[in-house]
């Protein structure tokens, strides 16, 4: 094996590649040749590092210097000043505060809190070179099972693991895989779920395309514990570098004598195919994803049977979700007393979390069950942008809820969760801030629902559509109290009438906006306003005759031609024409332009 | 197996383990309201009717798919699942053309049924957007209006399941999703075989068949017509249900007073063209059988089971008999010895038949149907049609005086009558084909063993020391089995009977709709059946050769089965067709 003096890791995550890491490759091996390099340097290709807010990211060990926002013409100064002389860019580092000195990743504000073990390989080894995942202990797993371990003993550690789905239901993984062992079948399958559709998450598209191989791992484990020899990725389709690496994992692996038939000569066979999805949220739900691998529309079906004794075409079959998977090897590895040291009494390990909306880092992170909400938003996520007050966060996407202010402090478990009547759902965190409605959000939601309904179930087809035309009512003040009388009988009705889970949880954005934020819909009905300015119907915008100087500037912009007014003295919108698009608020001087 | 022991409104229950929650429900007597769920064809759980309370469980389960468990508690009634159903019923209804006065199900539509029973008052109570939906119309045989769909898929599970047709199924998806063909094609495009199997399912006024009977009426009103009916075996079998009759109530008296009185100038059976088609056919096998002719010989009775051979297999198609339908040698026979017999213009005749069946619309229509060079049949109504013809005519049907049918061709055999059930065909060509190869006469005439409403019956004979061996299918899942074989050669059958419709035409697509609280509980097939059976074995005559009619137009006309006038006249081909 060649040794190379420094490594310069690129994140290769689908935030990074769009934002331009492919072309900083590219210049850096151009670069590299140029000084002579190459030899000495080596250029690794990772998975995402988290921090998809300041990307592309570029790594420089051993250094570990963190570059942010590098674009390729920063390319050649990396190369001649830091790889070529030892000087660090430091008008790149990621946290400037450090000065020149690098603070070692760990003990960035971003990574301090964090615990990866799902994402341990993330960001740290190529993805597409199985030796590295090899190196990073990859495997050994496996072959521990496979070598020293019954079925009866991985399912065993799985259970003491304390190891919960992180699909969303949280169902303890272990009863899961025992449930698929003691069923009969003269055929039995695993599958994973990469079906990954929550507006916003993207943890499941990070561990594929930055560690695919320890979810691969970790399914011929699974195959073993349940006497299964057959496995499928359900993976979207609209996850191109997800599933190109996945292909190249498996393509190794089967090279390797690691899938396929007698397994390190073990006897144990487990042939692993990918099924991409053709983008329907449905599709994450078990019995849908599973009638969609057979070649139908992708539809839930009725439980029970369930899928541990009857699942795919029919067959036990157990269903996991990818990052579910990514703790496996670790649990094999570091045995179930290390996970289950991790976490809450009934929620053990950690979680990844795609943390969006309105935070200073928006990413990845992975955080040990119980950690709060307010270490996430305020430490690890760098609090709310633009010194505005933190309103609520949603979890759980359109399954979920909003999580109020006064909740900061919850420590973050499935039950905890349920509780305050939001779930963990995949792990999308989505933050708000007091510019936010929060009936506007129910309605984005239910937007978001009425469009991947499955059709199957009436109170969902019907309902959903029901529930948004009442949400739209309301946005645009023309519901009356009655209407929400009716909206809440069809959350209860969605809730415990749906087929599947899509369609009862639907309503949980709503039930949680209305717990919390009830005056809020109650202002739009009865005052016919919309107190966070954001309900165009609701809301006009006015010019302050004492703030304007007639500069003229927001007639100008005003696309629809509705300010009027003489140089030099106050003008005024004319309500009729104006469309709300609060062009001239953001062009006025003088904030003489005002909501209300 | 062993049985469950549970509670359904606390009352202890027993039930055969793998029931369900609805069946264990049901026979304690204990009625659980069902919307999409037809037994073993459409069991996904989706309208959501007849959701229960069962405890311990998170949410409401559906009592269609549940299965009992040992020490369930279960309850089927309580106000928050009255509320429950009547809130789905309200959700279907806001998405529905609620026309209710006009439509075709008007009194007889489940969603109206269950409305009723759950009190909805107020049909508008979840207004909101509906979809709108152009008729399809572009099928021969059936209207496809999907703004009375409520999405139920029986239909669509019905043309998958049970006839492996799937030429209808859900497009798009949520509140957008319909009911619809590939591509969005209509129907008339596609390789449907109007089996009408869909309409049958249908719960609402979404599916039915194209309406004749006010071209009927208009024939029987127009002084130069000489309007002709037909009706065929299983419609008496079944017409007396549009009447508030038992199921297999054996009309066919009632039947052809009710026919007299709209005024058909004759009232004749197509029962006697089912003897006819006997005649031909057994003479056909013998042929076949004796001249190393193509076998197995295969029925052509059934116009949606030669559609679905045209598409499906059509590389087979030398397997199928010659003989047309007898509703065709009916028309055909009409149009010629009848017409010449007494003398009237094949042009002005009118020949309607009452059929069981939406495929006959279709088959009226084919090619090569036109013995005088007029189509052989000219209108084709169903029996849900015959039923409404004769309420529009105010006549009080179950009032009437058993009647009987005109001669000539009114007269018919026992084993014409069993045509309109799976096995008929088999058995009636088995009494007229065994009695002539042996010349003997039969002792038993029952061939019990292609009885019954089994999918696939197989039978073994010995004749005059020649082995025969027999087949039977009814639905085209069963007969998709079979034609698998014969395409693989591996068919040692001498002749196979294949009816489209599962239990054959007393089950056909035009039958009197059956809700499916009844459809899912009671054996309509068998029930129906037994009219025809009890029927034959009552008939003066029951062997086709024995039918003096028959004979004397054999005499008189054709010949002998096969001649050439009987070819020309009574036999017709068949068109390859592929699959859209």
């Amino acid at each position: 094996m060649k040794i190379y003096r420094s490594h310069v890791l690129v994140c290769g995550g689908t935030g990074c590649t769009s934002s331009g890491s492919k072309q900083i490759q590219e210049e850096l091996a151009k670069n590299l040749k140029k000084y002579g390099l190459e030899d000495e340097v080596q250029i690794v290709q990772t998975g995402c590092f988290g921090l998809c807010a300041i990307g592309p990211i570029v790594v420089v060990y051993p250094e570990g210097s963190y570059y942010s926002h590098v674009k390729p013409e920063d390319v050649e100064e990396i190369v001649s000043e830091h790889l070529l002389k030892g000087r660090i860019v430091t008008r790149l580092l990621a946290d400037e505060r450090v000065g020149d000195e690098v603070k070692p990743l760990e003990e960035v504000d971003f990574y301090k809190k964090q615990k990866r073990v799902a994402l341990r390989n993330c960001g740290v080894i190529n993805p597409e070179n199985i030796d590295e995942y090899i190196a990073m202990d990859g495997y050994t797993a496996l072959n521990k099972v496979l070598t020293e371990m019954t079925p009866e003993d991985v399912i065993d550690i799985i259970k003491r693991s304390g190891l919960r789905g992180r699909g969303g239901g949280g169902f303890p993984t272990g009863l899961k895989w025992d449930f698929a062992h003691k069923a009969v079948g003269d055929k039995k399958y695993v599958c994973c779920n990469a079906d990954e559709g929550d507006p916003g998450a993207f943890m499941d598209r990070s561990v594929l395309e930055g560690d695919p191989h320890s979810v691969i791992e970790a399914m011929a484990i699974a195959a073993y514990a349940i006497g299964a020899d057959e496995g499928y990725i359900y993976v979207r389709a609209e996850y191109p570098i997800a599933v190109d690496r996945l292909k190249i994992a498996i393509a190794q692996a089967e090279e390797y004598g690691l899938l396929g038939e007698d397994i390190l000569g073990t006897g144990f066979n487990f042939k692993l195919s990918i099924r991409l999805g053709a983008g329907a949220f449905v599709c994450g739900e078990e019995t849908a994803l599973m009638t969609s691998i057979e070649g139908n529309r992708g539809e839930p079906r009725p439980r029970p049977p369930f899928p541990a004794n009857k699942g795919l075409f029919q067959k036990p079959t157990i269903l996991n979700n990818v990052e579910t998977y990514a703790n496996i090897t670790s649990i094999i590895n570091n045995g179930p007393e290390w996970f289950a040291s991790m976490g809450t009494e009934r929620s053990k390990g950690t979680k990844v979390f795609a943390l969006g909306g309105k935070i200073q880092n928006t990413g990845l992170v992975e955080i040990p069950m119980g950690t709060t909400l307010r270490e996430i938003v305020e430490e690890i996520g760098g609090g709310v942008p633009s010194g505005k007050k933190f309103k609520a966060a949603q979890t759980g996407g359109p399954s979920g809820g909003c999580i109020p202010a006064e909740h900061l402090d919850v420590p973050i478990d499935y039950d905890n969760l349920i509780e305050i009547g939001s779930m963990m759902g995949s792990g999308g965190l989505i933050v708000m801030d007091e510019d936010t409605c929060m009936v506007d959000i129910a309605k984005f939601f239910l937007e978001f629902t009425v469009d991947e309904s499955c059709g199957k179930c009436t109170p969902c087809r019907v309902g959903t559509r029901r529930m948004l035309e009442i949400l739209t009512k309301i946005t645009k003040g023309q519901a009356t109290m009655a209407d929400l009388d009716k909206l809440e009988e069809l959350c209860e009705h969605l809730k415990s009438n749906s087929l599947c889970a899509l369609g009862q949880t639907a309503p949980n954005p709503v039930i949680s906006t209305l717990r919390y934020f009830r005056d809020e819909y109650i202002a739009h009905i009865v005052d016919k306003k919309c107190p966070a300015g954001v309900c165009k119907d609701l809301l006009q915008y006015k010019i302050d005759p004492a703030k304007c100087k007639g500069c003229t500037l927001c007639s100008k912009v005003c696309p629809a031609g509705a300010i009027t007014g003489t140089v030099k003295e106050p003008h005024k919108i004319d309500p009729e024409k104006c469309l709300k698009c609060g062009a001239c608020m953001e062009k006025c001087k003088f904030g003489a332009i005002y909501k209300e | 197996m062993s049985n469950i022991n549970l509670k359904i409104n606390n009352i202890p229950v027993s039930a055969p383990e793998g029931s369900t929650i609805l069946e264990a429900a049901r026979a304690a007597g204990i009625k659980i309201p069902t919307l999409c769920y037809l037994k073993e064809i459409n069991e996904i759980g989706a309208c959501r009717m007849c959701v229960v309370e069962v405890k311990g469980a998170r949410n409401l389960v559906a009592a269609c798919v549940h299965p009992i468990a040992e020490g369930m508690e279960v309850l089927t009634n309580t106000d928050k699942l009255i509320k429950s159903r009547k809130r789905t019923l309200e959700l279907l209804l806001s998405n529905h053309d609620k026309k209710c006065l006009s439509c075709v199900r008007s009194g007889n539509c489940e969603l109206q049924a269950l409305c009723l029973e759950y009190g909805v008052e107020d049909e508008d109570y979840f207004k909101g957007e509906e979809q709108h939906f152009e008729l399809d119309t572009s099928a021969p045989h059936m209207v496809r209006d999907n703004n009375k769909c409520i999405l139920c898929r029986r239909c669509s599970a019905v043309c998958e399941k049970v006839q492996t047709v799937s030429v209808i199924g859900p497009n798009n998806r949520g509140f957008q999703t319909e009911i619809g063909c590939a591509f969005d094609m209509g129907l008339g495009e596609t390789a449907c075989v109007n089996c009408g199997q869909c309409i049958a399912a249908c719960p609402t006024g979404a599916l039915y068949e194209k309406d004749f009977t006010d071209d009927v009426l208009a024939a029987i009103n127009d002084p130069e017509k000489y309007v002709v009916v037909q009706t065929a075996p299983a419609v008496r079998a079944a017409l007396g249900e549009e009447f508030g009759m038992p199921m297999g109530t054996d009309v066919e008296g009632k039947m052809a007073a009710a026919l007299r009185r709209i005024g058909f100038d004759k009232v004749f059976d197509t029962n006697f063209s089912a003897d006819l088609t006997i005649m031909e056919e057994a003479n056909e096998l013998i042929e076949r059988i004796q001249g190393g002719g193509v076998l197995p010989m295969i029925t052509s009775c059934s116009p949606g089971w030669i559609k679905y051979c045209e598409h499906y297999y059509p590389d087979q198609l030398e397997h199928l008999s010659s003989c047309k339908s007898p509703q065709q040698m009916f028309g055909a026979v009409t149009k010629t010895y009848f017409a010449q017999k007494f003398g009237i213009d094949p042009k002005t005749i009118v020949c309607v038949s009452v059929m069981p069946c939406t495929a006959k619309k279709f088959e009226i229509k084919r090619d090569d149907q036109d013995a005088a060079g007029v189509p052989d049949v000219d209108i084709s109504i169903t029996t849900r049609e015959l039923a409404r013809l004769i309420k529009k005519c105010g006549i009080d049907f179950t009032a009437l005086p058993d009647e009987g049918f005109d001669d000539p061709l009114g007269e018919s055999t026992g084993a014409g009558v069993i045509f309109g059930a799976t096995g008929g065909v088999m058995e009636a060509a088995l009494r007229t084909a065994v009695e002539t190869i042996t010349g003997e006469e039969l002792k038993d005439l029952d061939f019990v063993d292609v009885r019954g409403t089994a999918g696939i019956k197989e039978a073994k004979y010995t004749v005059g020391g020649l082995d025969v061996k027999v087949a039977v299918a009814s639905g085209l899942n069963n007969a998709k089995v079979l034609m698998d074989k014969v395409r693989a050669g591996e068919a040692d059958y001498q002749f196979i009977e294949i009816m489209c419709c599962e239990g054959g035409c007393v089950n056909g697509g035009g039958q009197p709709r059956v809700h499916a609280d009844v459809r899912n509980f009671e054996d309509v097939k068998a029930l129906r059946a037994k009219a025809l059976y009890d029927n034959d074995a009552k008939k003066q005559y029951r062997k086709s050769h024995d039918n003096p009619s028959i004979k004397e137009l054999y005499e008189n006309y054709l010949g002998k089965p096969g001649s050439e006038k009987a070819h020309h006249i009574l036999h017709t081909t068949y068109v390859k067709r592929s699959i859209n």
